[in-house]
Order: C-alpha cells, then sequence, then structure tokens
C-alpha cells in the first residue's frame, strides 16, 4: 500500500502571536515551528498501516523553506520518503494549499492519502476533502482506526456526542484522522541517522503547474479576540489569590 | 441576494444546532434586506419540513431521497448541487457539525469556491457581509469576506448564534426531488454505533472541576481530584488528557465528549480550545486557572488567576478546606 501522508508546519503551540503590521497575517519572523499536531497522528496511522501491511509512507508538506526541519522530522520517525512543495502556503486559502498539495500527491498514484482533521493555525478543517475532492477520491473524516480489507478499507469514523460509525469504501480514498488515537512514536537514533539519506524531492507550484488563481474568499484583517467576559483576576501571592478566588466564589458569584 | 440555511437531521430528529444556523440565517438576511430560505434533507422528512413550514422563511425545501436515508458525502454534495442550482441562493450557511464537516468542502471545492468555515459572529457592512472566525487555536480573530458572486458558503460554529430567536411565520414547503444513483455513492456506511454506557453524567453536576495538558502528567492529576473533592464537584478534563488515558473518555468535555452547563465550571491547565469551549461555555460561573495570560479559556472565565497551577490548586483546596471548617 503506498500511503501519502500531507503534513504541515505550523507555529509553535505555546507561542505568543502578535499580528503584522498589515493586519493580514501575524509576526512570523521569530516564531518556533512544529508539525502541526494532528498531522503528527495522521503520519502514526500512516507508519503503523505500513507496519500491518507492508508499503511505502510518503511525507509531503507545502511550506518554506524552514519546513525542512519538519520533513526531516518525519522521515526520522519512519517515512520513506519525502516531497517538498517549497511555497510559502502562511495565509494562503485551503483550496488555493490543497491544489498544491493535489498536484503533488497525484504525481504519486497513491493508494491511501492520509491527513489531520484540520491545522493548529488556520484551523479551517478542509484541506484533507479538497483534496480529495480535487483527486477524485472517495473520503472519510474524523477517523478512528483504519482495516484493509479486500481491495478496500473499512474506518471507524467518530460522530458528535459519543457515537460512531463504521464506513466501507474503496481504495484509493483520502482520510483525515482523529488526533489521539494512538500514541505518537520519537524518531530514534537510528531513524535520525538514516533519514539523513532519505529521498526528499523539492517541488514548486510552477514545476507542478498550479497558478494562482483568484481565492473565492479574502482573509480581511486580523484582530485579538475580544473579551465577551470581563474577567476578574486575582494577583499576589498563589495564597493570596486563592483566599480571594474563594471568597469571591462564596459570596459574589454564590456558587459554593 | 438571498440566504439559504442547510439544516440537519438524523433519522428524523434534528441536529441541536440546525435552529442556531436558521436563526444566523433570518438575522443576516434582515440586516441584508433579504429573505432566508431553509432546506432539510433525507428521506421520510415530512414532519420536519412542516415544522419549517412555522418559521419565518421565503420557503422550506425538502430534499427527498430514498438514497438520502443515511449520510454519505457523495449523495449529500449530488443533492445539494442540484438544489442549489434550482434554488440560487447567494449564501448557503450550515451549523458546523461534524457531516458538514465531512461534506461541505467538497460540495463548495466542486463549485470552485472556499467555504468560510466555523464562523463564530457576522456584520453586515454596507451590504455585505464580514464573518468572523478564529485562527491559531482561538489566540487570533480574523475578518473574512466573499470575493466573488454567490453561491458562497459558511458553516457557523455551535452556540455562537441563539437558536432562541427563531421568528416564527409560515413558510411554503416545495419538495425537491434529487436526481442521485447508487453507482455515485463509493462509500459505504454501516451502523451507528456507541462503544460503552456512560457512567458519568456530567450534565447533571453542579459543579466541575476540569484538567487540561497543563498538569503535564498522569502523575499529577490527584492534584486536581484532591480539590474537586473539597468543592464536592465531578471531575471532568479536555480531550488530550482523555486520549492519553490518564481519565476515561467518559469524562471528556468538549465537542466530542459531553456538553455541561453546571453553576460552577473550574478550568485548571486548560487553554480553550474551541473544541472545549462549545462544550462548557454555557456553565453559570467559569473559572480559569492558566499560566498563559493570553489563553481563549480567560474569554469565557468571570474569575481566573494567571500563574502555575501546581502553586495555586494546592491553596485553593487548603483554602476551601479552611472554609468548610470554620
Amino acid at each position: 500500500m503506498k500511503i501519502i501522508v500531507s503534513i504541515k508546519q505550523v507555529p509553535a503551540r505555546d507561542s505568543q502571536l502578535r499580528i503584522a503590521p498589515t493586519g493580514k497575517w501575524i509576526e512570523d519572523s521569530d516564531l518556533a515551528y512544529e508539525i502541526n499536531e494532528p498531522d503528527a497522528y495522521a503520519l502514526e496511522a500512516g507508519l503503523q498501516l505500513k507496519e500491518k501491511n507492508g508499503g511505502e509512507v510518503v511525507a509531503l508538506c507545502a511550506g518554506p523553506a524552514r519546513a525542512a526541519q519538519t520533513i526531516r522530522e518525519a522521515l526520522a520517525k519512519g517515512a520513506d520518503r519525502a516531497i517538498h512543495v517549497e511555497e510559502d502556503i502562511g495565509a494562503l486559502d485551503p483550496l488555493s494549499a490543497a491544489r498544491l498539495l493535489a498536484a503533488a500527491a497525484r504525481t504519486e498514484s497513491p493508494d491511501l492519502v492520509l491527513t489531520g482533521l484540520q491545522s493548529d493555525d488556520l484551523g479551517y478543517g478542509q484541506t484533507g476533502v479538497i483534496m480529495a475532492e480535487l483527486l477524485g477520491l472517495p473520503h472519510a473524516t474524523i477517523i478512528m482506526e483504519v482495516e484493509a480489507n479486500d481491495g478496500g478499507i473499512r474506518v471507524k469514523r467518530e460522530l458528535e456526542d459519543g457515537w460512531f460509525q463504521h464506513v466501507e469504501m474503496p481504495l484509493p480514498a483520502l482520510l483525515t484522522i482523529q488526533s489521539g488515537i494512538s500514541k505518537l512514536r520519537y524518531a530514534t537514533l537510528m531513524g535520525i541517522k538514516k533519514a539523513k539519506s532519505k529521498e526528499i524531492r523539492r517541488l514548486s507550484a510552477s514545476d507542478l503547474k498550479v497558478e494562482s488563481s483568484p481565492a473565492s474568499i479574502v482573509l480581511e484583517r486580523l484582530h485579538l479576540p475580544e473579551r465577551t467576559k470581563r474577567t476578574q483576576l486575582f494577583e499576589g501571592s498563589p495564597k493570596e489569590a486563592a483566599a480571594q478566588l474563594v471568597e469571591k466564589l462564596q459570596f459574589e458569584a454564590r456558587v459554593i | 441576494m438571498s440566504i439559504l440555511a442547510v439544516l440537519e437531521q438524523r433519522g428524523g430528529a434534528w441536529n441541536r444546532m440546525s435552529f442556531e444556523t436558521l436563526a444566523a440565517a433570518q438575522q443576516i438576511a434582515g440586516e441584508l434586506n433579504t429573505t432566508a430560505s431553509a432546506a432539510v434533507l433525507g428521506q421520510g422528512i415530512d414532519a420536519l419540513a412542516n415544522e419549517l413550514a412555522g418559521k419565518q422563511l421565503e420557503k422550506a425545501y425538502a430534499v427527498e431521497h430514498d438514497l438520502l436515508k443515511d449520510y454519505t458525502p457523495d449523495a449529500y454534495t449530488s443533492a445539494l448541487r442540484q438544489l442549489i442550482a434550482h434554488a440560487r441562493p447567494d449564501i448557503v450557511l450550515f451549523p458546523h457539525t461534524y457531516q458538514v464537516r465531512d461534506f461541505l468542502p467538497k460540495l463548495a471545492t466542486s463549485l470552485g469556491k472556499v467555504a468560510v468555515s466555523d464562523v463564530i459572529s457576522h456584520r453586515a457592512d454596507a451590504g455585505a457581509l464580514v464573518l468572523v472566525r478564529q485562527l491559531f487555536q482561538g489566540k487570533v480573530n480574523a475578518d473574512v469576506r466573499f470575493a466573488g458572486e454567490g453561491p458562497n458558503f459558511a458553516s457557523l460554529q455551535a452556540g455562537a448564534w441563539r437558536a432562541d430567536q427563531l421568528a416564527a411565520g409560515s413558510a411554503p414547503v416545495e419538495k425537491f426531488a434529487p436526481q442521485l444513483s447508487p453507482g455515485d455513492i463509493r462509500t459505504k456506511p454501516l451502523d451507528l454505533f456507541r462503544e460503552s454506557q456512560r457512567a458519568v453524567d456530567l450534565g447533571a453536576a453542579e459543579i466541575i472541576v476540569s484538567v487540561g495538558r497543563g498538569i503535564k502528567e498522569a502523575d499529577n492529576i490527584p492534584l486536581v481530584e484532591t480539590l474537586a473533592k473539597a468543592l464536592g464537584a465531578e471531575l471532568a478534563a479536555s480531550r488530550p488528557i482523555c486520549d492519553a488515558g490518564w481519565l476515561p473518555m467518559e469524562r471528556q468535555v468538549g465537542s466530542s465528549g459531553q456538553t455541561v452547563a453546571p453553576k460552577l465550571y473550574m478550568a485548571v491547565g486548560i487553554s480553550g480550545a474551541i473544541q472545549h469551549l462549545v462544550g462548557m461555555k454555557g456553565s453559570r460561573v467559569v473559572v480559569a486557572i492558566n499560566k498563559d495570560a493570553n489563553a481563549p479559556i480567560f474569554e469565557v472565565a468571570d474569575y481566573g488567576i494567571v500563574g502555575d497551577l501546581f502553586q495555586i490548586v494546592p491553596e485553593l483546596t487548603a483554602e476551601i478546606e479552611k472554609r468548610k471548617r470554620s
């Protein structure tokens, strides 16, 4: 089974974000980056499927030169090779980003394409499904388990409120993987060493013959959220703050 | 300019977010000086369509076909494309449910569009619609506009519009029969199931102490457990804690877990990703304890302490115990 796992590099989870003077994006020059956490679970699912059914895992990532770090980590964890679409997709709308990824995936004719269910930066939660549509593949989202069954797959989808559903579909197909479904592996020293000799194919939008077309939505302005509530914050030592909080809960909010 | 709200049902029962979307459609239509219609898809949906006939709408579409009985992305996308070609709405609104997340990007892509997903609020600006959505796990908001002619698409976050503001009225029901064939449907949905009976009903708890990633390791859970005990509270958690197996899944609050509205919700080391907030923002009083003053949890908190939970929680437990004794 040839599996493509589409991964994204995003600002580290605990980043302090500032809005750029243009108001159109964040200040991103001094940020630390990491793999989008949901994509780390997609990679893990891909590696486990390969271990069970054999085949190959190809990591696919669109991003500027710094994304090479995230790609190397995926190779060190066990991806066999990688494709780096070297384009800055920062604030790109999900259709434009998915066009690049789908074009790169098409060159591989994969049996299965996996990705995380959403990104921690833009959070549209759409890239995987858009890729499926562009590639003409059946898909399912928020997947907890994948089993190969004669010529196709059977997956377990998560629905809301604790419900689940099994879905069967033929291959090739695309799945978005739910986070937290298994423990993420660490790269071993041997894995890190091996990663250095693994192939990374670098492609640009023009290599892929993807022309940028005007997006149907415009990210007009970024702003910090307005507080819907005025939060009373308690300061001082932990002991003082705790005492003030309990006082308020008891005599102002009257909930304890 | 016209607006269409596509509602969600399963087995003849509404998804509770449907009427929030319907209320939003009415409100936005009013602000843009146009009308709203609604659509429901399925099989055997007469009762649901008749319910829509009692709302203030231009029209209620009942999109009915045997192949729409069980949801599949292929059948839903095809049926909605046909409905859109027929009804020609400019803006199509959906509740941001798991099901909508599964097919809306496909539908929009098939029409060369991008859906604005998980919208939290809107405003009308000189006759155009500006939608607000969250970026970076709720740390930043963005104003988004549609750039081109309709149909344009958006999905609305749970709880962001109020279903109780829905206006009654009367609307004609139009039956719409899409052309669908079994050969067009590539996925085969099987039965729905639940994994286990829920032993813990967090929905009934008056006080909940909930713990998140900030607790760092499983060995630290007893720290919050002790606080919960002092308060007579149920212990709950955000998703990563249950995923890691540190607390059972049945104690998870959020879009994939339970929705709660206790009189006191104390969030300890929870940053407040939207998936968590939708499960608890109906709580009467929210307390947040977090080291990051910019964490989104403070946007919904009435009271907060910015600091190290490992120092604050033991002091809090001690203070509560002290008051109980006095």
